[in-house]
C-alpha cells in the first residue's frame, strides 16, 4: 500500500510541468480470477522515454495493450493528451505499436509496410512517398524498401517495425520487448540506435522490458512493476542507488539487505541497529517510513581493509567487521563475501583500479565500510 | 557399420513401399489404360489392342457430356458457395467469443463424421417432408453441406497458425475491422481457402452415395457411370476421368506451389516468442 501512495506522488510531477501525454488512472484488469493490473494510477510525461521494467507476468504488457487500445480495462480511466480514450478503439487512438513478433506483413514489400498507416489516414501520394523514404532513412533500410520481410534479418524486420510505427508520428510510441527476439550483441546495438531516434524524433516512448539493464540503458524514467502494481517510479540513478522495496532492490543489480531496527533519529541522520552493528543513513529517508526495515548498500558502494592490525575506520563511514569467506578475481574486478560479526553474508565488489592490489584471502579478519549517503532503506517484505 | 542385416531391412522397406504404391496406383492405371481400349462390343473390361478413337471423340456417349458438365457446374457453384461460408464460419470461430461457438465448432464437423448413406437418405428424408423438387438444386445444396466441413477445417488451421498481433498491428496503423480483413486477413489465409476450395470441388465432384440419393431427374458423372455399367461403360467415361485426373493433378501441384510459398513466407518471419 505504500508503495503504491508513493508512486501517485512521484508521478504526479512531470518533467517540464506540462500536462501529462498518457494517463492512466485507477486502472484495474482482471483475466477471469486472475487481476493482472491493479488499480494503477501512472502519468507519463511528454516526450520522455518511459520504461515499465517487471519480471513476467507483472502486468507491464497488459498495461502497454490498454494503452494501446487491445485490451479493455476491467475499471479506471485512460487518457492520451487530456482526452478520456477509456473506450476508443485501437484504430482510432493516436499511438503505434511496435510488436514482439514485429507483426509485420508478410504478403506486403517493406515499403507497401510503412505506408500502411498513412493509407489509412488517405495521406497524399507524394507526401506518402516522401514520408516512407523518410521513415525508412530513420532506420537505415532505404536500400531495401522493395524487399519482402521474410527475407530480412531479425534486427532489419524489427527496424522495419519501428518504421512502420513512426511514420504516422503517432503521440505515443509503444515498444513490447521490442528487443527481446534479437542476440545480445544486436540487441545492444538497437539499444543505442533506439534511444537516438527518439531523441531524433522527440515522441514519448512507452518501452515494455523485463530486462533491468536495458531499461536503465534507455529510459529517462523507469516505473519498476510487481503484481500488477507499480513498486516504485523514478530515473534509473534513483531506482539504483534509493530503492525503496526489497523486490526494487534485487531486481535491479544485487544489493546487500541487513535487517535493521531504527534506534536513534538526530538531525539528519537517522541511526540502524543492524546486527548488533550501528549503521547510519540519512534520516530523509526513514521520513514516513514504519514497520519492519532493512537497510540495504550496493556491493561495489564497499571499501574492505584489513582490521585484524586495527586498521583506523575512516571518521562518519559505516562499518561492519566480518571475516572473508570466499574471494574470487574475476579482471575487473574481485568479488568477496564476507561473513559479518552479526551472521550475514555480504557481497563486496572490489574494482581492480590499480596494480598489484592485495587480494583478501578467505580467514582475513576485515572491515567493510561504506558511507552513510550509500545506504538505502527498503520495507522488509513479509515472508522475505 | 553398415551391416548385412541393415542392408536387408533396408532394400525390404524398398520393396515394401513400391508394393505400396503399386496397389495404389494399379487401378488409375487400368482406368487411364482402358481409354486406349480397342474393345469390340459393348464391354470394356479385356484388352484387345491399342486405339486412340475415344480419344478423338470423347463426347459421342448420349447422356455422358450431359452428366459431365453438370458435374463440373455443381462443383464449380459448390466450391464458391463453401469457401465463401466456410471462410466466414471459421473467422468467426477463431477470431471471436459468442454464444453457441462451441456448438458450431462441433456442428459444422458433424457432416464428415455421419455415414455418407445415413446423410443421403436423411437429406432425401428431409426434401420430401418439405416437398422440395429433387434436383440440379437439392444435389448442390448437399454437395456444400458435406464440403462445409472440410473448408472449415483447412481454414481454420491457417487461421489458427497466424499470428494474432499482425491483425492488431492493422488495427493499431488505423486500419478498421472490415479493412484489417480485406488487407491484411484473407491475403493471408488465401492459400488456405485456395486448399480448401481445390478439396471441396474434388469431393463434390466424385459424390456418388449423397447424390444418388438426392439427384431426381439429374445426373451427375458418378451417377452416369453407375447407371452405365449394367449395360457396359463406355471407354469414353475413361476418357474423361483420365481427363479429371489430369486436371486434379495439375491443380494439385498448383496447390502444392502455393502451400510452398507461404511456407516459405512464415518460416522466415522467425521465430515467434509467447507474450510475457
Amino acid at each position: 500500500m505504500q508503495a503504491h501512495t508513493t508512486v501517485v506522488a512521484g508521478a504526479v510531477e512531470t518533467a517540464d510541468g506540462a500536462g501529462p501525454d498518457i494517463g492512466l488512472y485507477d486502472v484495474t484488469k482482471r483475466f477471469g480470477e486472475q487481476v493482472a493490473v491493479d488499480e494503477l494510477t501512472l502519468e507519463i510525461p511528454k516526450g520522455s522515454f518511459f520504461a515499465l521494467l517487471g519480471p513476467s507476468g507483472c502486468g507491464k504488457t497488459t498495461t502497454l495493450r490498454m494503452i494501446g487500445g487491445f485490451e479493455e480495462p476491467t475499471s479506471g480511466r485512460i487518457e492520451l493528451a487530456g482526452r478520456d480514450v477509456t473506450d476508443v478503439p485501437p484504430h482510432k487512438r493516436d499511438v503505434n505499436t511496435v510488436f514482439q513478433s514485429y507483426a509485420l506483413f508478410p504478403h506486403m514489400t517493406v515499403e507497401k509496410n510503412v505506408a500502411f498507416g498513412l493509407e489509412r489516414k488517405k495521406v497524399r501520394r507524394d507526401e506518402l512517398r516522401r514520408r516512407v523514404g523518410e521513415a525508412l532513412e530513420l532506420v537505415e533500410l532505404g536500400a531495401l524498401a522493395k524487399r519482402r520481410p521474410t527475407q530480412m534479418s531479425g534486427g532489419q524486420q524489427q527496424r522495419v517495425a519501428l518504421a512502420r510505427a513512426l511514420v504516422n508520428r503517432p503521440q505515443a510510441l509503444l515498444l513490447d520487448e521490442p528487443l527481446g527476439a534479437l542476440d545480445l550483441r544486436l540487441r545492444k546495438q538497437l539499444q543505442i540506435q533506439l534511444s537516438h531516434i527518439q531523441r531524433e524524433v522527440g515522441i514519448t516512448f512507452v518501452h515494455v522490458t523485463h530486462d533491468q539493464e536495458e531499461a536503465m540503458t534507455m529510459a529517462d524514467r523507469i516505473a519498476v512493476m510487481r503484481d500488477g502494481r507499480i513498486d516504485q517510479l523514478g530515473s534509473a540513478e534513483e531506482l539504483y542507488d534509493q530503492p525503496r522495496t526489497e523486490f526494487v532492490a534485487n531486481f535491479l543489480g544485487s544489493s546487500n539487505l541487513i535487517d535493521a531496527a531504527l534506534v536513534a533519529r538526530q538531525g539528519d541522520v537517522a541511526e540502524f541497529d543492524a546486527g548488533g552493528a550501528r549503521v547510519r543513513v540519512p534520516s530523509r529517508l526513514v521520513d514516513g517510513r514504519d514497520g519492519a526495515l532493512c537497510v540495504g548498500v550496493r556491493p561495489e558502494k564497499i571499501s574492505l581493509r584489513p582490521a585484524d592490525a586495527g586498521a583506523q575506520v575512516p571518521d562518519g563511514e559505516n562499518s561492519l567487521l566480518g571475516h572473508v569467506t570466499d574471494a574470487s578475481f574475476v579482471g575487473v574486478s574481485t568479488h568477496y563475501i564476507v561473513r559479518t560479526d552479526g551472521g550475514h553474508d555480504i557481497q563486496v565488489f572490489a574494482q581492480n583500479a590499480g596494480a598489484g592490489l592485495e587480494t583478501l584471502g578467505p580467514g582475513r579478519r576485515v572491515a567493510a565500510t561504506w558511507q552513510p549517503e550509500y545506504t538505502f532503506v527498503v520495507a522488509k517484505e513479509a515472508g522475505a | 557399420m553398415r551391416t548385412r542385416v541393415d542392408r536387408i531391412r533396408d532394400v525390404l522397406i524398398g520393396a515394401w513401399a513400391v508394393l505400396a504404391i503399386v496397389y495404389l496406383f494399379i487401378p488409375i492405371f487400368v482406368i487411364v489404360l482402358f481409354s486406349f481400349n480397342d474393345n469390340k462390343g459393348r464391354f470394356n473390361f479385356t484388352w484387345q489392342g491399342f486405339t486412340l478413337r475415344h480419344w478423338k471423340d470423347p463426347f459421342a456417349v448420349e447422356g455422358l457430356s450431359d452428366a459431365m458438365v453438370t458435374s463440373l457446374s455443381i462443383a464449380a457453384l459448390c466450391t464458391v458457395i463453401s469457401i465463401t461460408l466456410g471462410t466466414f464460419v471459421a473467422l468467426a470461430i477463431v477470431r471471436y467469443r459468442f454464444v453457441g461457438r462451441g456448438a458450431t465448432n462441433t456442428l459444422v464437423f458433424l457432416p464428415l463424421a455421419t455415414p455418407e448413406v445415413v446423410l443421403g437418405a436423411a437429406l432425401l428424408g428431409w426434401f420430401l417432408t418439405m416437398s422440395f423438387a429433387r434436383g440440379f438444386t437439392t444435389v448442390l445444396i448437399a454437395h456444400v453441406m458435406f464440403t462445409l466441413g472440410y473448408v472449415v477445417i483447412t481454414i481454420r488451421a491457417r487461421l489458427e497458425g497466424m499470428d494474432l498481433h499482425i491483425e492488431e498491428a492493422a488495427q493499431d496503423l488505423g486500419a478498421n475491422q472490415m479493412t484489417t480483413i480485406r488487407k491484411v486477413t484473407l491475403p493471408l489465409i488465401a492459400p488456405g481457402i485456395v486448399a480448401a476450395g481445390l478439396l471441396a470441388f474434388a469431393i463434390s465432384i466424385d459424390d456418388f452415395v449423397v447424390s444418388n440419393f438426392n439427384a431426381g431427374q439429374t445426373v451427375t458423372f458418378p451417377l452416369f457411370v453407375y447407371g452405365a455399367a449394367r449395360q457396359g461403360v463406355p471407354p469414353q467415361v475413361n476418357v474423361m476421368a483420365t481427363m479429371l485426373l489430369g486436371l486434379a493433378l495439375v491443380l494439385m501441384f498448383v496447390n502444392v506451389a502455393i502451400q510452398r510459398r507461404a511456407a516459405r513466407r512464415d518460416a522466415a518471419l522467425g521465430p515467434q516468442p509467447a507474450r510475457v
